[in-house]
């Protein structure tokens, strides 16, 4: 069986905390962080990396264009 | 021992041809002034995607207005003309005029397309100019400090009706992009939201049918984005953006107007 894995990077000084794309994870990939940027905004990181399936709704929804998504196909045996 | 075998796999995925989306190349390095999780963001960057799609980005003109996205000429990396209060559709029009073979679009939010600006955008869509109109309709005035707008609702508060907007006294709420599909010039007429990425990508659809019809030269294209303004509604972005399907959405129904 085949499955997906993704991975997103998000850049940290540009996130403004919104959590819009915390809403928008339909596996609950993604958290605020405890920290803050440098502009003292909690942003967002990979709570779950495991869950990630690189659909790239996170993305669809960033006002700030913050989020890169990969995706990748495994094989799992 | 774990975290290794975890960076592994992060490098194993992080590679160009597993990319599936990154910041289009149309935006600048700038980033945004707009508060957190204003729907001005997700507009800016499907458009700068949609131009980087059909490789327009040398023939785009884009005429930005004011209120907060009066500094949007920052954030896309295409020529721009800054218009005065309201007038972005009588800019376009000569913009349009000048070189027809380019792609001329405005951008407008609700206190400048449907209040100071009422008498250029009805006359544009009117007589037709070949333009599209990019409607932020988020019932406020968000730049000055959250007054009554035009289409502000029924009942909502804002700081120049804090007890909610009365018809009686405030008059009624103004649907333009209704007004705007009688009229013979407009060639595409949609409402669209910004709140989900189902409907980013529906909006995004949306703008691209209005490029193409830029260039078979059908008309006025009206797209209006139902928006949120969550400071000057004094609500956190997620919340602001289930108040807007709750309450914008039964007045402002999604969905095209005219499609021709």
């Amino acid at each position: 069986m085949a499955k997906m894995i993704g991975l997103i990077e998000v850049d940290i000084e540009t996130c403004k905390g919104c959590s819009l794309c915390v809403e928008a994870c339909p596996t609950s990939v993604i958290e605020l962080a405890e920290e803050v940027n440098g502009k003292g905004y909690n942003y967002a990181y990979m709570e779950n990396p495991d869950a990630c399936i690189g659909c790239a709704n996170c993305s669809m929804v960033c006002p700030d264009s913050c989020i890169t998504v990969y995706r990748k196909k495994v094989e799992m045996v | 021992m774990e975290e290794n075998s975890m960076a592994e796999v992060f490098n194993d995925i992080k590679k160009p041809e597993n990319l599936v989306y990154s910041k289009s190349k149309v935006l600048t390095d700038n980033v945004m002034h707009y508060c957190p999780g204003c729907s001005h963001g997700v507009v800016h960057r499907i458009l700068a995607e949609v131009i980087e799609e059909l490789g327009v980005q040398d023939k785009t003109i884009g005429v930005a207005p004011v209120g907060c996205s009066v500094l949007m000429y920052n954030y896309i990396d295409i020529d721009w003309q800054e218009a005065a209060h309201g007038r972005a559709p009588a800019v376009g029009t000569a913009i349009n005029r000048l070189w027809p073979e380019k792609i001329v679009f405005t951008y407008q939010g609700d206190g400048d397309l449907a209040a100071i600006g009422t008498a250029e955008t009805i006359h544009a869509c009117n007589r037709g100019e070949n333009m599209i109109m990019l409607f932020i309709n988020n019932g406020i005035y968000g730049m000055t400090g959250g007054q009554m707008a035009p289409t502000t609702l029924k009942g909502m508060k804002s700081s120049t009706c804090p007890f909610g907007r009365e018809p009686a006294q405030d008059g009624n709420p103004l649907k333009i992009t209704e007004l705007l599909a009688q009229l013979p010039g407009t060639s595409l007429v949609t409402r669209q939201a910004v709140h989900t990425p189902a409907a980013v990508r529906k909006t995004k659809k949306a703008l691209l049918k209005a490029f193409e019809n830029q260039k078979q030269k059908k008309g006025t294209s009206v797209i209006e984005v139902v928006s949120t303004c969550n400071s000057g509604w004094k609500m956190t972005p997620v919340e602001s953006n289930k108040w807007m399907a709750e309450n914008m959405f039964p007045f402002y129904p999604l969905g095209d107007f005219k499609d021709e």
